[in-house]
């Protein structure tokens, strides 16, 4: 483990994600005590730049509204989205890839198929559809994402699965009189917990462009501020108020920046082989 | 005695930081002579592949000469730049490699390969690069060199694709060969040929050749000269006669030693009572079928009768895909049977199912051959060893108790609470045999469970094995495609080939009187079996 | 290679089906009465349409019943009538299609070339500045929202620069013919293109440049060495074409991740593809119109994953050869 720790700090990038995830999870969770009043309420003059009035230091939308503001309380919306929608689709991923790769034969066989179905459907429509049909809301669209991202769990799982089942502790364990359940449970899975912590840190970054393309679709919660809502509410006047697009994207890219470097950082420490490499 | 054509001079090979050892190579020579071959013997981590990597100017990342001179002919090789250092390399100096399978790009074809060592170094034009392609193949001794041509590799076999990159090596008719365990992954009747095809046009051609290799009977079967090495120094040299009949330093004694002779190592133990019943047991593989494929059918064991008597060791015998494994992993139920029966008493290891076949495979438990892929990396190596008496209702602290004595049985006292990548390969090994001796078994099958290992490491775990065989009269089966083993430890052999048993009989029935022509051919291949003899 | 043709309009044709099915009973879990949501915001308008609608679909009729007319319906390429617009919805996405295609076609090339260049290049270049620039930028791209850079792009080089047109397919009421169309259509597609092929360009140069690494530590790369081969002839004969094979699988794997970003472009550049018409459908919950694309889309990710299968097969022997 202190080697994990000292291979990740070494990953100049990795810290820097880890520093960006920090100041977001911060303003994520002290956003209501910074900016008590709503994000949707008017505070100030619509249009004001940013840096003309120190109380809204990002300037205001068409409405009024506090962009800053918008920020901090967007950034709650994004993270949850993020890790609720990756560990739903890890909750589905994971036993069904599991389940495939180690029973194989015609159980991996129709569990393969219908991943490759999910897999093959253009993932952002079909999200689009869900939404859509089943109303704008949180939980839709945390439900939507996670629909449409397992499949590759489920591939990464039932590749490491397999390629697990035939070493040879795996057939001691099964010699040894372990049951299938104890076999997967003990002897596999902890074995591809490295990989998987790898893919979801990827996924979570995913997850938030998704949920920000879903949003500035005009696909969000109506009752919630998102960066994805704000960029999309500032489109119609981007040529006279180009700041109220501008910031949130900035947020969700560095957002997303933070979990891919996390993500590289991790695999990094948790793969030796390539760590060596990069050396 | 005519000039070398290599000389190497005081080659100190350097290390990056952070290695378990400054130099690789620390102040070695040895000379190449123009149509002898030299052998560089040593184990694992010797340094015999970094001095050939260095003569061919191929050395890893990281890795460089320190100090010393490579010479060939009048220049020295050490200090060339890049350029002048490829210009050399295929036209006088080559090289061929240990894993024929992945030598070769597996996106071209055998003829394009071969002519680009033409195209290097701008000889000849694309048609005639192209011909002399099938007539090197044609040469090796490759059946077919037209198709073979006009093949990708993985449409040939591990022998045949050593004899491609041969052909390649020799296309430009280099004065120096280097050979870096070029036989190693291949069975023993390849080896033989491949041997022979090396030793032929070396002579043919007048080549000198620098051969690497762990194994002492390659060497007996090709070497005019032997240098020994060990952790990066030489520690013997001279020529081959008088290193193998008269070995000076310990070292070399010791590896010496350590291979098993080929002669039956012991008089066939008195039968007692049968054990263990296998009665024509056969297993096909199917492959492919479904909408559009054919369905593809390999007989991998074939009606297998056998007898397996308490305390009685028997050695499986064959080369690769001769279903050796296949049945070794029948007998523990890790491969369901086609037909036949597997019977262990009154139980039929084959039909067992739930609580019966748990308690079955109790009694018949199994040594894996790669010690590091045989321990879960995540599991201190007690608790792998507690895993199977716990799932059988043992208590967890009495099935730890019982694991710490056990490693300490087989000389590991104390490594309950550690981790498997502390350890080395032999030791692994040791758990492994630890781990299969929790469950109070009867019959112990070891799939090659020494072949991953060097030599001197290799009999230190066969007596392990034995000793415990002895001290709790277990019944051993041995399956392994190393006749050298097998004539060591086992009371009866069973040689398979293609899924069948050919001949099966008495150690020294076998090795010294073998009566089918298959077993026969096996034995004539061994390397080195001549040099066995004298010394006998 | 015919069987494996045939093999694979054998499963698109399942799959398919399957998403059909799928279309029926998202709309039967939907929220509501189905008729309407098939009507969409015309439902509310008139009444006589939900009449029809529960005529032609047997949406009295037992469940299966239902689901068989459904795809009966999109077997024959119907894919129901857009009440919004007074269109069938199979002709709606015709008339679209072209431009999609164009967009992505032109994004895909982009990506691709510019994306196993660059990869190249910082593989060759491991550890220097040239490699630290190109996976940053790469790094950067593969973090930022798509319609966000489009937006971004616009404000630049169109709002600023004045270098390119900001929206559209072409300029309207120009009349323009011959040629002068062409150039005008290819001057109006080159922000959205590029702005679409970048973030696929970052997520190939990472892929070819941990590709291209792992090549080059393969046995046969030293064979190659072994010969005196040039290392630039090593690089592109033996390690690239390679190294290129992942390439290909992501490529494939990335087809419908192509058309979701194509629904995003088409929407910030108004660009007349299906991707805005979806956009449009979602704006006025015109939900046939809504299926029919996604429907549709999932249609060309499979021709494409079709076309990504069949280089494979051309490039690596092993598989053509089994």
């Amino acid at each position: 483990m202190s080697n994990f720790w000292t291979t990740f700090k070494g990953n100049k990038g990795a810290v820097v994600g880890l520093v960006i995830l920090a100041i977001v999870l911060l303003a994520s969770i002290f956003a209501p005590m910074l900016y008590t009043t709503s994000p949707w309420d008017m505070v100030n003059m619509p249009f004001m730049a940013p840096g003309v009035d120190s109380s809204v230091p990002l300037g205001t939308d068409t409405l009024g509204r506090d962009i800053a503001a918008g920020l901090a309380h967007g950034a709650y919306i994004s993270l949850l989205v993020g890790f609720v929608s990756t560990i739903v689709s890890l909750c589905i991923g994971i036993p069904l890839g599991a389940a495939a790769g180690y029973f194989g034969g015609w159980v991996d066989d129709v569990l393969m198929r219908i991943t490759e179905f999910f897999q093959v459907i253009p993932s952002f429509a079909f999200a689009i559809v869900l939404v859509a049909i089943f109303e704008p809301s949180i939980t839709s669209m945390i439900v939507a994402i996670a629909v449409v991202s397992w499949p590759p769990v489920a591939r990464l799982l039932r590749g490491e699965v397999m390629s697990l089942k035939h070493r040879e502790f795996i057939e001691a364990a099964e010699l040894s009189g372990q049951s299938g359940f104890t076999i997967i449970t003990r002897q596999i899975l902890p074995n591809t917990i490295s990989p998987v912590i790898v893919l979801a840190s990827m996924m979570v970054a995913t997850a938030i462009l998704t949920e920000s393309a879903l949003s500035f679709m005009g696909l969000g919660d109506p009752n919630v501020m998102s960066w994805g809502y704000i960029i999309g509410a500032g489109r119609t006047v981007l040529q006279q108020a180009w700041w109220i697009s501008f910031f949130p994207g900035v947020a969700i890219l560095l957002t997303v920046l933070a979990f891919n470097l996390i993500g590289e950082g991790l695999n990094d420490a948790l793969n030796p082989r390539l760590a060596k490499r990069r050396g | 005695m005519t000039d070398p054509i290599v000389r190497i001079e005081k080659l100190k090979i350097a290390l990056p930081e952070g290695a378990d050892r400054p130099y690789a190579v620390d102040r070695c020579s040895f000379d190449l002579f123009p149509g002898k071959i030299l052998c560089v013997v040593g184990e694992s981590g010797s340094g015999k592949s970094m001095s050939a990597n260095a003569l061919m100017g191929l050395l890893p990342e990281g890795v460089h000469v320190s100090d010393g001179r490579i010479r060939l002919g009048e220049r020295d090789l050490v200090g060339l730049t890049d350029e002048e250092m490829r210009d050399l390399r295929g036209r006088r100096v080559a090289m061929i490699f240990q894993e024929p399978l992945s030598a070769l790009n597996p996106l071209m074809r055998i003829e394009d390969q071969i002519a680009e060592v033409f195209e290097a170094h701008g000889l000849l034009k694309p048609a005639e690069r192209k011909k002399r392609a099938v007539e090197l193949l044609t040469e090796v001794g490759l059946p077919d060199p037209a198709r073979a041509a006009r093949a990708y590799p993985h449409q040939l076999s591990g022998g045949q694709r050593q004899r491609v990159v041969i052909a390649m090596a020799l296309a430009l008719e280099p004065e120096v060969l280097v050979a870096d365990e070029p036989t190693t992954a291949l069975d023993v009747t390849t080896q033989a040929q491949i041997l022979e095809l090396i030793r032929t046009l070396q002579v043919e051609r007048n080549m000198a050749v620098m051969f690497i290799t762990h194994d002492f009977g390659v060497v007996a079967e090709i070497a005019d000269h032997v240098t020994v090495m060990q952790l990066g120094k030489i520690v013997e040299e001279g020529p081959a006669a008088t290193v193998l009949s008269n070995p000076q330093h310990p070292y070399t004694r010791k590896l010496i030693d350590a291979i098993p002779k080929l002669r039956a190592g012991r008089a066939a133990a008195p039968a007692r009572e049968t054990l263990m019943e296998v009665k024509g047991v056969s297993k096909t593989y199917r492959s492919g079928g479904g909408l559009f494929r054919p369905v593809r059918e390999v007989h991998a064991v074939k009606d297998i009768n056998l007898t397996i008597g308490r305390g009685e060791t028997i050695g499986i015998v064959g080369e690769s895909g001769s279903g050796k494994s296949s049945f070794g992993r029948c007998l523990v139920r890790l491969q369901d049977t086609d037909q036949g029966q597997i019977l262990l008493g009154d139980q039929d290891i084959t039909k067992a199912q739930g609580k019966e076949l748990q308690e079955l495979r109790a009694k018949v438990q199994m040594i894996f051959q790669d010690p590091y892929s045989s321990l879960n990396p995540r599991i201190r190596v007690g608790r792998t060893i507690a895993d199977g008496p716990i799932a059988h209702g043992t208590p967890v602290d009495q099935a730890m108790a019982e694991a710490d004595a056990l490693l300490e049985r087989v000389g590991l006292p104390g490594a309950g609470k550690r981790y498997p990548h502390e350890f080395s390969g032999g030791q692994r090994q040791r758990i492994g045999i630890a781990r299969a001796l929790a469950l109070k078994p009867q019959v112990i099958v070891a799939d090659e469970a020494v072949s991953a290992l060097d030599v001197s490491i290799q009999a230190q775990v066969l007596e392990l094995l034995d000793e415990l065989k002895r001290e709790l009269d277990l019944s051993l089966v041995f399956i392994t495609h190393d006749l050298r083993v097998a004539a060591q430890i086992c009371d009866r052999v069973m040689v398979m080939q293609k899924g069948e048993c050919v001949e099966i009989g008495p150690g020294s029935q076998v090795f010294d009187n073998p009566s089918h022509p298959y077993t026969r051919s096996l034995i004539e291949a061994i390397p080195g079996k001549d040099w066995d003899a004298e010394a006998a | 290679m015919l069987r494996f043709i045939l093999g694979r309009m054998v499963k698109i044709a399942l799959i398919l089906l399957a998403i059909t099915i799928l279309n029926f009973c998202l709309i039967h879990m939907a929220p509501g009465d189905p008729a309407l949501v098939m009507a969409g915001e015309a439902g509310d308008a008139d009444p006589k349409f939900i009449e029809d609608l529960r005529a032609q679909f047997g949406l009295d009729k037992p469940f299966i019943v239902q689901l068989w007319t459904y795809v009966s319906h999109f077997a024959t390429g119907d894919l129901g009538f857009s009440y919004r617009q007074q269109m069938p919805v199979s002709e709606l996405i015709l008339d679209r299609l072209p431009a999609t295609l164009l967009l992505s076609i032109s994004a895909f090339v982009i990506s691709l070339v510019l994306g196993v260049v660059a990869g190249v290049i910082a593989a060759a270049r491991q550890g220097k500045a040239s490699d630290s620039i190109i996976s940053t930028i790469a790094l950067l791209f593969y973090a930022t929202p798509l319609f966000w850079m489009a937006l971004m792009a616009v404000l630049l080089f169109s709002v600023q620069l004045g270098w390119m047109p900001a929206f559209g397919y072409e300029t309207a009421a120009s009349d323009f013919t011959g040629l002068t169309r062409i150039l005008d259509i290819a001057h109006h597609l080159i922000l959205p293109a590029v702005v679409l092929g970048l973030f696929f360009m970052a997520t190939y140069v990472r892929i070819t440049r941990a590709s291209m690494l792992e090549v080059n530590r393969l046995d046969f790369v030293k064979t190659a060495r072994a010969k005196g081969l040039k290392p630039s002839v090593i690089q592109r004969r033996h390690v690239l074409r390679n190294a290129i094979l992942p390439v290909v699988t992501l490529a494939g794997l990335h087809a419908g991740q192509l058309v979701g970003g194509a629904v995003l472009i088409e929407t910030v550049f108004a660009w007349p593809g299906i991707g805005r018409l979806m956009f449009e459908a979602l704006q006025s919950r015109d939900y046939n119109v809504l299926l029919g694309v996604f429907t549709v889309s999932a249609a060309l990710v499979l021709m494409f994953n079709l076309i990504t299968d069949f280089t494979y097969r051309i490039v690596d022997p092993r598989i053509r050869l089994k």
